[in-house]
């Protein structure tokens, strides 16, 4: 369903004036943009196995219906066509294809998983349709010479393990370190992220060990990886694996400086089965306020983000974090369309995504900007890190970035 | 005269003999109509009524398990996704045409289900709706395994080149695909009938029906029963094969045990145990997924119900059993009222 068209409000010639916008610019138009609407695509997994994830979708369009309802982008109204794919890339083909054929949409925006996505890439590619901000952390949408319809939007696993990198270069120069990662495209993503940050000093890592999702336990991996001797252990797995070598690690006695993938961050669902207790000092990455996180109760932004909660998806939850990121990808994408004025072309659409300066959205960490540029198709690649006290995770140190070297 | 004497060649009654020439005359419409569809709508649509096509092969298949022999599969799934497998390796990895794929496909599958099909025999009814969900369930993560992912891609699955019209026919890739097709359609139509109409046939409903009584009539239960389930996976496989083609991707995800519970209830709301059955069946998991999902986004699915409990309630013998009973009423009270007047 689209998001219906709203009166437009009084503040629409302020959303003009704020466009950066040359006074003689020839408006220009792609299907999909006119001089009243700018329609966009998207496909969710609103049922199926993903279904959880729908939620971002209604964030979006609640996001969208709000901008709407403040007089639209530069006088614009935004018509959101989000369909629901139910998880399955042949769904994903189809409806993507109903959105650029038949709807005449724009562009594409945070079609969600990376099979969906993987299954419409060429597609995109030859329809010279964006493929904006993709809800995936898989790395190869960073690819602006070979298809530059596509970008990202999250910190993408290698960046993750790059700053974890460059954290390591930082604070223990002579460190020997142990990788556990899972052998498939997720574990190898991070792992070459590690390796990359480290650059010439790779040979830092002293053993790298890897597992199968089908293998029982990991016990015998972090046995191995305590014998060689290391005093930092990078610990790429899923969230059962990451339980089991944080409570191995700790049992047995190794008490390396442990970086864990945000993948398993979770509190309740790996550091509680871990044990709080041995969970103490591990250290990860975070992006966005957590909306569960006291320190943001009187921030202004983050109420901000309340109010919008109630006001335009009261049946959204509050306290989950999913709806701060739908958020925040909604308010890049509006970002995006301001930039762009009256050039609402497909390639200026692509051209605006790659010149974002510092863009700082209401619900980022404070010091995360994002940055891309025509060979920088990665939004977000600062994070911050954050350590476990045993009971939350408390960020410490600056923003770090992987590109700003 | 002329009337006498076909009536002593065929056995067919006047009125039997007028409403096979109107079937018949129905079926070219149909056909013409179908032939012509590609040129009249968009090559969106052209790509969904592909779609169609695609799962009315698939339907025809699981419809001589479960409508005809009265084997009831929740798994063909898995062999609608070996099948794509099948054309995507060897499009993929061999630089196989993609026509060539189709056959293999059929193949592998008519091989597999039918040595699914020996074990199978010793289960029955709900046992064996189980043995078979089992199969669907376990197809998407047996493709992700590490022996086979230099073959399937593992997770990320295999993109395959859309093919263009050749012989230079002035054709967009998508109407090309929807004709090719629908050729396939009609061929494996045209053997699903001659098969389901003679001595096989007969066999089948048989032993559904009365399966004692079947092989004491010197039925052999057994062949009969796996070579069903042979034939069932090969339209399957073809089915899958043409789906991977149309589609350009496959991966796990696409094959979840959604596909078999889907295809499972499009042959029971198209109608069991009926040829154009499948057909209907196929038009409505392709449409009604996409009609809930216009109606509401926060429970598609309970939309999706409501639709399925609206057709078992309204027509309880799937479509082509209401379109039967409509027709028949209609003829009735035609003919009444020429008595009448």
């Amino acid at each position: 369903m689209s998001v219906k068209h709203l009166l437009a409000g009084a503040s629409a010639a302020v959303a003009l004036a704020l466009a950066a916008v040359p006074a003689a610019a020839q408006k220009k138009y792609d299907p999909g943009a006119s001089d009243t609407e700018i329609r966009i695509g998207q496909t969710m997994p609103y049922s199926g196995p993903a279904s959880a994830y729908g939620t971002i979708g209604k964030a979006e369009a609640a996001y969208f219906k709000m901008i709407n309802e403040q007089g639209g982008i530069n006088g614009r109204k935004i018509n959101f066509i989000s369909l629901d794919d139910g998880y399955s890339p042949p769904k994903t083909v189809e409806m993507v294809r109903r959105l650029v054929e038949q709807d005449e949409v724009l562009l594409v925006f945070q079609t969600l998983g990376t099979p969906s996505n993987t299954a419409i890439h060429k597609y995109m590619q030859t329809k010279k349709v964006p493929q904006l901000f993709v809800a995936t952390g898989a790395t190869k949408w960073n690819d602006p010479a070979a298809n530059p319809w596509t970008m990202g939007w999250q910190p993408n696993y290698q960046t993750e393990t790059t700053i974890y990198a460059k954290h390591i270069l930082q604070t223990k120069p002579n460190a020997k370190i142990a990788v556990l990662y899972q052998n498939d495209d997720y574990g190898k993503d991070y792992l070459k992220g590690l390796k990359d940050g480290l650059g010439a000093k790779a040979n830092m890592i002293v053993a790298e060990v890897s597992y199968e999702v089908s293998e029982p336990t990991i016990d015998s991996q972090v046995v191995q990886l305590q014998g060689s001797g290391a005093d930092v252990f990078v610990n790429i797995t899923t969230p059962k694996f990451a339980a089991q070598a944080i409570r191995k690690a700790f049992d047995i006695g190794w008490k390396p400086v442990q970086y864990l993938n945000n993948v398993s961050v979770g509190v309740g669902s790996v550091l509680t089965p871990a044990g709080l207790d041995k969970s103490v000092g591990l250290i990860s990455t975070a992006y966005l306020k957590d909306p569960t996180d006291t320190q943001w109760a009187n921030d202004a932004s983050m109420q901000k983000f309340t109010e919008f909660m109630k006001k335009y998806y009261p049946d959204g939850s509050l306290i989950d974090s999913t709806n701060v990121y739908g958020y925040t990808v909604a308010q890049t994408l509006v970002q995006v369309l301001r930039q762009c004025g009256d050039n609402l072309t497909r390639e200026n659409v692509m051209k605006q995504a790659a010149s974002l300066k510092d863009f700082a959205p209401d619900t980022m960490l404070p010091g995360i900007k994002i940055n891309t540029g025509p060979k920088d198709f990665a939004p977000i690649e600062s994070v911050q890190l954050a350590r476990f006290d045993g009971k939350s995770w408390v960020r410490f140190g600056n923003v770090i970035s992987a590109d700003a070297q | 005269m002329s009337a006498v004497a076909r009536a002593a060649d065929t056995p067919l009654s006047p009125a039997a003999a007028s409403r096979r020439r109107l079937q018949w005359i129905g079926l070219a419409v149909v056909l013409v109509a179908a032939c012509a569809l590609p040129f009249l709508v968009s090559n969106y649509r052209t790509f969904q009524f592909t779609l169609v096509l695609v799962y009315a092969i698939a339907l025809l298949g699981l419809n001589i398990l479960t409508g005809y022999n009265g084997q009831i599969s929740l798994g063909h799934g898995a062999f609608y996704a070996i099948g794509a497998y099948v054309a995507a390796i060897l499009m993929d990895r061999f630089g196989v045409p993609y026509w060539a794929t189709v056959p293999v496909a059929g193949a592998l599958c008519l091989a597999v289900g039918f040595l699914f099909g020996l074990p199978a025999l010793r289960l029955e009814g709900h046992y064996l709706a189980l043995a078979t969900f089992a199969l669907g369930v376990t197809m998407p993560q047996l493709l992700k395994h590490k022996t086979l992912e230099q073959w399937t891609g593992g997770v990320q699955g295999i993109v395959i080149v859309k093919p263009d019209a050749p012989f230079g026919l002035k054709l967009s890739p998508d109407q090309w695909l929807y004709l090719f097709t629908l050729a396939i359609t009609v061929v494996m139509f045209v053997i699903g009938w001659n098969l389901i109409r003679g001595r096989v046939g007969r066999a089948l409903v048989a032993i559904r029906d009365q399966p004692i009584a079947a092989s004491a009539m010197g039925i052999d239960t057994a062949r009969y029963k796996s070579l069903a389930f042979g034939v069932s996976a090969m339209y399957t496989g073809v089915a899958g094969s043409l789906g991977a083609i149309a589609i350009q991707f496959v991966a796990p995800d696409s094959f979840a045990i959604g596909l078999s519970i889907a295809l499972l209830t499009g042959i029971v709301i198209g109608g069991l145990a009926s040829i154009p059955g499948a057909i209907f069946g196929a038009f409505f998991i392709q449409f009604i997924p996409n009609v809930a999902d216009q109606i509401s986004k926060a429970a598609p699915w309970a939309i999706y119900g409501i639709f399925l409990i609206g057709f078992m309630f309204l027509m309880p013998m799937g479509i082509n059993g209401a379109i039967r009973l409509g027709w028949a009423r209609f003829r009735h009270r035609k003919s009444a009222q020429r008595e009448g007047g």
